[in-house]
């Protein structure tokens, strides 16, 4: 397959300029001729469907969700990233754009890292003109708190919600353009195939939760903007509901996917705490500004931590990374919290868990302070440990969190496959090998609100492609076999349930492709996994039937396409050797444990491409030039 | 820990629900709510019957699916916690527990303890929001806002949707949510330009989805997991008293 990333040419600080001038419009009173289908509502997918809408498009729009407001962008707490520069601390368009590639070690693409630190300064002001109330001081202008991997205060936040607030500005752009007939809103309808004819994607076959009832959908362009693939490791930070289906099923279409070894385990969220957790609970990395992160110096110390004195406490990131300190990078810290842990000096049930120590700063900014700026996060540690952080250390561990693979895009947010866009975390584009903390929120409304209005009006400008109606036999056909596919789950009537063979899919996955991989345990996997999922298809055991509110069969469908797609995730792993970012491979690293990133031989993306049910993907491999900034090694010592 | 749970069944809309009773064991207390009923419902599939429908996603509290009356309180009536972030250390081994849907004219169940609410996206869809397009916004500093209005808007932002303000109401009354969403926008200069042709269309579609009256009897403020004030409720009736004497049309 030809991969054509289409970055403009010319200076990198005026491709994109360069680029919107030459991108062929479509004359207003023509919008309306284009129907798009946007599947997703969060972040990217609300942002992307109100703003086309507000163009002039004919949109429909879905989630799986209740309503579109729940998506799971809704949870993210801490932080956006912009080169607002408000705090006059030297930061800048080209350093956030430094950082980025810096911080994702290298792997991310030149030309779209530098358009995502461009916008993100609209997008501050889209969202204070939503009325988003984000915080703000004592004179009347907004704030900025620091995130790991940058040395500059350029996050912005609404207390430990601002996901919610973005989202809910989104939401809302949505529902105006709902209540104005300009978008339809499908809620509690999941996608389950994507449909092409003729090469291009024409629309998605979809099932009502409620009724059961599979159905088609026409469109121009489709749009996925699904989320992340984080619960192929069950235990994830993601909801529940998050999954790789819509991805996944495109990529069976043709749509090549991108990276999937690329996944971010966050340092800070809270420790499992027995075989019945449904989800793990991040805390936010804004409490890395004033925690301090610490294990006692002694193997196995099984004192209470306020009876560690302070000489025998490691404060291993303040001591290993000691200019960036407890604002080293996620992928780094949580390595090291690992390490320590597999040293035996890890602390709690286990000795999984490190400490997260909030007594210098309540000692320095008094407990109120902390209060104010944490009080929601302490709060939920406090409901689901039942333990006082204001009091004792929080014990945190490191878990998965976010997805940087996902499906190729060029730069115009668009797959391989025409007419298929794809934006948010569901794309793999901008954060590389590991994404900084606050970067996510930025990047979905980067794409949503200000990159794909333009350019997907490009390739309605230029697309050949006729105009097709859901009575097309493609469609029929995608929706025949998604009932074969809903009987057939139903009629396998096992003995297992789709939970069982989750959770023991996550396990594999964490263990042999978490945060440290080997060529062994990757090939332990790649033996794994495929005999998990025959198993899957001759014992899994879905209650109910199809045409009702069957939760047991979502879920089943989903689990279905982890099975598959675990295996690509694993055999991405396998072939990338080299360490970078959050693919830590334990061959290959420094003497002191760093990872060892092999530039003269990876420096490209991975896009993988079906090739049927029973044969191996083939590799297609994007080459990452570098035209402004020189590959260096990463160090936050 | 031991339990009785004692679970609302519902096929669908058109059935009639009843309470089935389950003995349930092997309870954990750092289990949250709805990993105990994970395990009810892993045991019911293992056994071929068909588990409980509930809603949930994000289990932190944020997202506002969830949505369960636990022993007659919605969420269970521990101050400011959705189901999803109870835990059963808050329950004592043998106790009996009641679970059942939200119950409300405007938030039919669709099955067990699952109800359609899409009657709080319609009250958005009829004002909720700014009125602006992307693109052509101001500078986000060009304008101060006080710190003071700016954090109440943010309290009245906090509001996540979830409709437990609708279950505990004796009249089913969505004046809690209503009004959080009027304050969180007219509290800010940006939302205060709108403000009474919001008001006016947000509470004419609440009428029409058919929400009860407010009697102010708080019990809304009382299971709200956000602890969302109820003078909220009183901004909005000034609100919208302002809007009916300007003669203000939804
Ligand atoms: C706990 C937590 C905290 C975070 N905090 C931060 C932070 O502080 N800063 C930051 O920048 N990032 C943060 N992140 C990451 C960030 O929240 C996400 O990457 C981002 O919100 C993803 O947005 P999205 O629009 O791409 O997808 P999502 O918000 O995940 O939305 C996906 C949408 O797709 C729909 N969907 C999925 N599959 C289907 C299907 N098959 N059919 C129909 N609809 C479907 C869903 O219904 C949903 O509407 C956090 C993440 C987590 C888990
Ligand atoms: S599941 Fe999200 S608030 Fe309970």
């Amino acid at each position: 397959m030809n991969l054509d990333s289409k970055i403009p040419s010319g200076p990198l600080a005026q491709k994109w300029d360069k680029h919107k001038f030459d991108l062929k419009l479509v004359n207003p009173a023509n919008k309306r001729k284009f129907d798009v289908i946007v599947v997703g509502s969060g972040l990217a997918g609300a942002s992307a469907a109100a703003t086309m809408a507000e163009l002039g498009y004919q949109v429909k729009c879905f989630c799986f969700q209740d309503s579109p407001r729940r998506a799971h962008s809704i949870a993210a707490q801490g932080g956006i990233n912009a080169a607002k520069s408000y705090q006059n601390d030297g930061d800048s368009v080209y350093r956030l754009f430094y950082d980025t590639i810096k911080g994702g070690d290298f792997r991310a693409r030149e030309a779209n890292v530098y358009r995502l630190a461009q916008v993100s300064v609209n997008i501050i002001d889209q969202c204070v003109a939503q009325g988003v109330p984000f915080a703000r001081e004592y004179g009347g202008l907004l704030s900025n708190r620091s995130f790991g991997g940058a040395q500059v205060s350029r996050t912005f936040y609404a207390r430990g919600q601002t996901g919610q607030q973005l989202l809910l500005g989104a939401y809302q752009a949505l529902s105006r353009q709902i209540g104005l007939g300009a978008v339809k809103m499908f809620p509690r309808t999941e996608m389950v195939d994507l449909v092409v004819v003729d090469g291009a994607a024409k629309g998605i076959v979809v099932r009502d939760l409620v009724t059961g009832e599979l159905s088609t959908h026409a469109a121009d362009a489709v749009v996925l903007a699904t989320g992340g693939y984080g619960n192929v490791f069950f235990l994830s930070t993601n909801a529940k509901g998050c999954n790789v289906t819509a991805t996944w099923r495109a990529y069976k279409k043709g749509a090549v996917f991108a990276n999937p070894c690329y996944t971010q385990i966050h340092p800070t969220c809270i420790p499992v705490s027995g075989d019945h957790q449904s989800k793990l609970t991040l805390m936010s990395e804004s409490l890395r500004n004033d925690g301090r992160v610490w294990v006692p110096k002694q193997k196995g110390d099984t004192r209470k931590p306020d009876q560690v004195p302070e000489a025998e406490r490691d404060y291993f990131l303040e001591r290993k990374y000691p200019s960036f300190g407890n604002l080293a990078p996620r992928d780094i810290a949580s390595r090291a919290a690992k390490e320590v842990c597999d040293e035996g000096r890890g602390v709690g049930p286990g000795g999984l868990g490190v400490y997260l120590d909030f007594a210098d700063a309540i000692k320095r900014l008094s407990e109120e302070t902390v209060r104010e700026r944490y009080g929601n996060l302490f709060d939920m540690y406090e409901k689901i440990t039942g333990e006082n952080a204001y009091r004792a250390p929080m014990r945190i561990y490191p878990a998965v969190h976010y997805t940087m693979g996902g499906t190729w895009v060029d730069y115009n947010l668009m797959s391989s496959l025409p007419g298929l866009f794809v934006i948010g975390e569901a794309n793999f584009s901008d954060h590389g090998a590991n994404r900084l903390g606050a970067s996510a929120l930025m990047q979905g409304l980067a794409d949503g609100y200000f990159i794909l209005p333009y350019t997907i009006g490009n390739y309605f400008a230029t697309s050949k492609t006729a105009k097709v109606k859901a009575d097309h036999p493609e469609f029929k056909k995608a929706l025949e076999s998604s009932q074969a596919l809903a009987k057939r789950l139903l009629s396998i009537n096992g003995k297992r349930t789709v939970t069982s063979f989750h959770r023991e899919l996550g396990k594999i996955m964490w263990e042999k492709c978490g945060m440290a991989r080997t060529k062994q345990s990757l090939t332990e996997a790649l033996t794994l996994i495929p005999a998990l999922r025959a198993e899957f298809w001759k014992n899994v055991k879905v209650t109910g039937e199809n045409n009702s509110l069957n939760q047991d069969l979502e879920a089943a469908g989903r689990v279905a396409d982890f099975l598959e797609f675990g295996e690509l995730l694993c055999r991405d792993a396998l072939t990338r050797e080299e360490s970078c970012g959050g693919h830590f491979r334990v061959e290959h690293q420094y003497p002191d444990g760093e990872a060892k990133r092999d530039d003269e031989h990876f420096a490209f993306v991975s896009a993988w491409e079906y090739q049927g049910p029973d044969k191996p993907p083939i590799l297609n491999k994007e080459p990452l030039v570098y035209e402004e900034v020189h590959m260096s090694t990463r160090s936050y010592k | 820990m031991n339990l009785t749970l004692r679970v609302w069944r519902q096929k669908s809309p058109q059935e009639p629900g009843r309470i089935v009773d389950y003995p349930v064991t092997g309870i954990i207390p750092d289990m949250s709510f709805l990993e105990m009923l994970d395990v009810v419902n892993e045991g019911l599939i293992a056994k071929g019957e068909e588990p409980i429908a509930f809603d949930s996603d994000c289990r932190e509290g944020i997202c506002g699916t969830c949505s369960i009356v636990i022993n007659g309180r919605a969420h269970g009536g521990q101050k400011g916690t959705t189901a999803c972030q109870l835990h059963m250390r808050h329950f004592q081994d043998g106790q009996t527990i009641t679970v059942e849907p939200w119950r409300a004219k405007a938030f039919p169940v669709l099955r067990d303890l699952v109800t359609d609410r899409g009657a709080f996206d319609r009250i958005i869809q009829a004002g909720g929001f700014v009125s602006v397009n992307t693109g052509g916004t101001p500078d986000a500093n060009c304008l101060p806002i006080g710190k003071a209005e700016s954090d109440l808007a943010m309290d009245a932002a906090a509001c996540i949707g979830c409709g437990a303000c609708v279950a505990a109401c004796k009249n089913a009354s969505a004046m809690l949510f209503v009004s959080a969403k009027v304050s969180h926008l007219s509290l800010l200069p940006q939302g205060e330009v709108e403000k009474d042709q919001r008001v006016m269309s947000m509470v004419t579609q609440m009428d029409k989805e058919g929400f009860g009256n407010c009697t102010v009897t708080g019990s809304c403020e009382a299971v709200c997991p956000k602890e969302i004030s109820l003078d909220f409720i009183a901004r909005l009736n000034r609100e919208y008293g302002v809007s009916l004497l300007k003669g203000v049309q939804a």
